[in-house]
């Protein structure tokens, strides 16, 4: 382990984070960003997450879509995620002569991106709002956590989040979702979505440390969240997200 | 007094609901766990448990601190940015005793998730059709990864 | 993949809440029913439907036990459930629940029981032996007091609870329905008219099932049925059936005329996997046939033996009717992605812990709880002993 973070760690599992030297809580605000032009589909991220948070098969706490869009018809996506994406998707064959010359051809096969998604860690989280408990919860550092020793299993949280990533582990009987790594990034590592991916369509990002490269790349991007209209204050940034993504 | 006389079932009655609740006052003395509310409604230690879990994955910066000569090599190729756990998978087991061995890549399965040709990629994305490309020759018989050539 | 069409959340595949869920709203429906129909008597002086104003107690109270049980099977650890006395999380409605059933249990109705039957209990007490006899004695909290003041007492206090007792039985069953209509991820569920619409469908429902089992146990007991009594309990569910189904369809209207992202897929969701439960069994065999039926006994003049058949064959389809709408916005709900391109099927069980079997024996359960009731406080005046009389 790095050193740094052996540190902190010390005080982590001490129960007093906010203690320790190098990991205060209140000195990070975590999030994540997506660049979906550099996704390629190859589903590392969600076999990584698999393998490092232990996730039950055919529950996902990210998953990857592939999304193709004809023309103008953006309410009407085709989506696929095969299995969330774990092993890749099909290939997709290019039509024949298949250069931007042929127009009629072009109109027929639309566009093709991939979408990786998974807790958007609302700052406003709607998930928080609705637990009867206080079993889930947004950390002092903006992460979005479910303490499972506490969960009743009402499955409430999982009726009201708007995305989808949330689901009732089968063997623990709680609720499940993606914790951004909480136990990877407070020791200085990354998640492992984004330590696996091979393009670097996943970054970590902290908001509250000022030499983030995410503070430039909001000023210079388009980025979106997704279902804005839902007011969540999502926290996972879409780069170059398109219209059709539901 | 004739009212206590006349209504005292009632005093007995709401005696019931006073003695419940102070019944229900001390066992929620004992039972609600002590770090809840520390931070929010919700139970504070809960934090440090789930930072405590265990990692599978150690992170290339551990994998670089003892192959520093691949983490070299790699930053010369295109697969600079791409970390040693994206395909030699979760190594934090081999990083704590190196005497364990990490598992052997199957590179026809490995190479083909990424560079397979499909229409759905990013068209400046390397791709090739595994078939016409190499017929099924393994691909570190002309490649080397960690070169990214 | 199994059930699933087009595309959904991976982790949408399966449903969350079960045939379970769909239960507990229908039994506190029947509750908050019952009770309105005991406070018409009580509160609005309604006298035609004493006779079944105990019955519509004991009912409510049968009832209201059963309700926790599909809860606590369908949670994953319902031995943490007490957290929600201990910890309840005030943003949430469901964290709600404990102590508004609480509240209603003790405080409304086994309160409003306990004072009408207090005479009788004490003279019960005094009267039987044995186990019975302990256990009267254990209700009447050691006062045997049953003075005219103290029974004054009593009846006024009572008339209070009653008032209580409504808006608390709106807030029983009404919660539910903004535990659903409260979400915004859900466009199925979240409306502002959803706890109205709940609670008018729960009248309708509890007012109906205490003149079914009024008129079954007359019957069971050999007895004339009070036929002004059913007429006018008639009356109250035909009108209150009327705000409700226009209360639904104003719902659906809106839906329609609005026409917003949701709209296509809900829409093809109920002409395919909801139109059995939606379009035939809620809307014509479970709203429009009763309410003509009802219509009918209400503009004409019709014999009295076809009266009883319409009442009955109309309180049983809105039964039918008003459980077919909890299952269809529950589970309903649950059918269509939340990306509006996909759907899902729901597999009910047959044999485990939150599958048809449990259900079926959850909503009989309650019936065998309102027989040992019935037994234990008679809501009739027994003819041989003459002194035990209903109250208002």
């Amino acid at each position: 382990m790095l050193p740094a973070a052996a540190i902190a760690w010390k005080y982590v599992l001490a129960g007093t984070p906010e203690e320790s030297p190098n990991y205060k809580m209140t000195d990070h605000w975590w999030s994540m960003l997506i660049d979906i032009p550099k996704c390629i589909g190859c589903g590392n991220c969600v076999r990584a997450c698999a393998a490092e948070n232990d996730v039950p098969d055919g529950h996902f706490r990210t998953w990857v879509e592939r999304y193709h869009v004809t023309d103008w018809h953006m309410e009407s996506p085709e989506v696929i995620s095969p299995d969330g994406g774990k092993e890749g998707f099909p290939a997709v064959a290019r039509s024949a002569g298949g250069e931007e010359g042929s127009s009629a051809a072009a109109e027929d096969e639309g566009k093709y991106f991939f979408v990786p998604k998974l807790c958007n860690h609302c700052a406003d989280s709607p998930c928080t709002q609705v637990c009867p408990v206080g079993a889930t919860f947004i950390s002092p550092d903006g992460v979005v956590l479910v303490d499972q020793t506490y969960c009743l299993g009402c499955a409430y949280c999982v009726q009201a989040c708007p995305y989808g990533c949330r689901y009732i582990h089968p063997e623990k009987r709680v609720a499940d979702k993606c914790t951004l790594c909480y136990h990877r990034i407070t020791k200085g590592l990354t998640t492992a979505c984004c330590e696996n991916c091979p393009t670097g369509a996943r970054q970590l990002v902290d908001l509250k440390d000022p030499n983030d490269p995410i503070h430039a790349f909001l000023k210079t991007h388009h980025v979106q969240v997704l279902k804005p209209q839902m007011a969540t204050g999502a926290k996972v940034f879409y780069n170059e997200l398109d219209g059709s993504v539901r | 007094m004739s009212l206590t006389k006349d209504a005292g079932h009632l005093f007995r009655f709401a005696f019931l609901f006073v003695v419940a609740f102070a019944v229900f006052l001390v066992v929620r003395h004992f039972v609600v766990p002590k770090s809840f509310g520390e931070y929010g409604h919700y139970r504070g230690a809960a934090i440090a448990e789930i930072a405590a879990r265990p990692m599978h994955f150690a992170g290339h910066e551990t994998c670089e601190t003892c192959h520093a000569d691949i983490a070299e090599a790699k930053k010369a190729g295109k697969h600079e940015n791409v970390s040693c756990e994206a395909c030699h998978g979760p190594l934090a087991k081999h990083a704590d005793d190196p005497s364990i061995q990490p598992e052997k890549i199957n590179t026809t399965v490995l190479c083909i998730r990424c560079h397979a040709e499909s229409a759905a990629k990013p068209g400046g994305f390397p791709q090739i059709d595994p078939v016409q490309h190499s017929g099924g020759v393994p691909c570190e018989t002309c490649h080397q990864p960690h070169n990214g050539l | 993949m199994n059930g699933v069409e087009g595309f959904m959340y991976p982790n949408e595949y399966g449903l969350q809440w079960s045939v379970l869920i769909v239960l507990y709203p229908y039994i506190t429906g029947l509750v908050a029913g019952a009770f309105i129909l005991a406070s018409l008597v009580r509160v609005f002086n309604v006298k035609a439907v004493a006779p079944t104003y105990r019955l519509a107690l004991l009912t409510a109270l049968s009832f209201l036990l059963v309700a926790p049980l599909p809860l606590q099977l369908h949670l994953g650890h319902p031995e943490r459930s007490p957290e929600m006395y201990f910890t309840p999380h005030s943003t949430s409605a469901m964290a709600m629940f404990g102590f508004v059933y609480l509240w209603y249990l003790m405080a409304v109705l086994v309160f409003e029981i306990w004072l009408d039957y207090r005479s009788d209990i004490v003279h019960l007490s005094q009267t039987t032996s044995g186990w019975r006899r302990l256990l009267y004695r254990a209700m009447t909290l050691g006062s045997d007091n049953i003075s005219e003041r103290s029974l004054a007492i009593d009846h006024k206090v009572g008339w209070i609870v009653t008032i209580v007792g409504i808006p608390s039985a709106f807030i029983l069953h009404g919660y539910v329905g903004f535990i659903f209509g409260s979400l915004k991820a859900n466009p199925w569920w979240n409306s502002p008219l959803m706890p109205v619409v709940f609670l008018f469908s729960a009248m309708v429902s509890g007012i109906a099932a205490v003149m079914l089992l009024y008129m079954l146990i007359t019957w069971l007991r050999k007895l004339p049925i009070d036929m002004p009594c059913v007429d006018t309990i008639a009356m109250y569910l035909f009108y209150i059936f009327i705000l409700d189904f226009s209360l639904e369809m104003l719902d659906l209207v809106h839906r329609v005329y609005e026409a917003d992202e949701s709209f296509r897929s809900l829409n093809f969701m109920v002409h395919t996997r909801l139109y059995f439960s939606q379009i035939v069994l809620q809307i014509c065999i479970g709203t429009l046939v009763p309410i003509l039926l009802l219509a009918i006994t209400q503009v004409t003049k019709l014999p009295e033996l076809m009266r009883r058949r319409i009442y009955v064959i109309s309180g049983c389809l809105v039964q039918i009717g008003v459980l077919a709408m909890r299952w269809n916005v529950v589970i309903g709900g649950q059918l269509f992605s939340k990306s509006f391109l996909g759907y899902t099927t729901y597999k009910m069980a047959l044999v485990t812990k939150e599958g048809l079997l449990v259900a079926i024996f959850l909503t009989i359960l309650p019936l065998g709880i309102l027989w040992a009731l019935l037994k234990l406080l008679p809501p009739w005046p027994e003819k041989e002993q003459g002194s035990l009389e209903p109250a208002a």
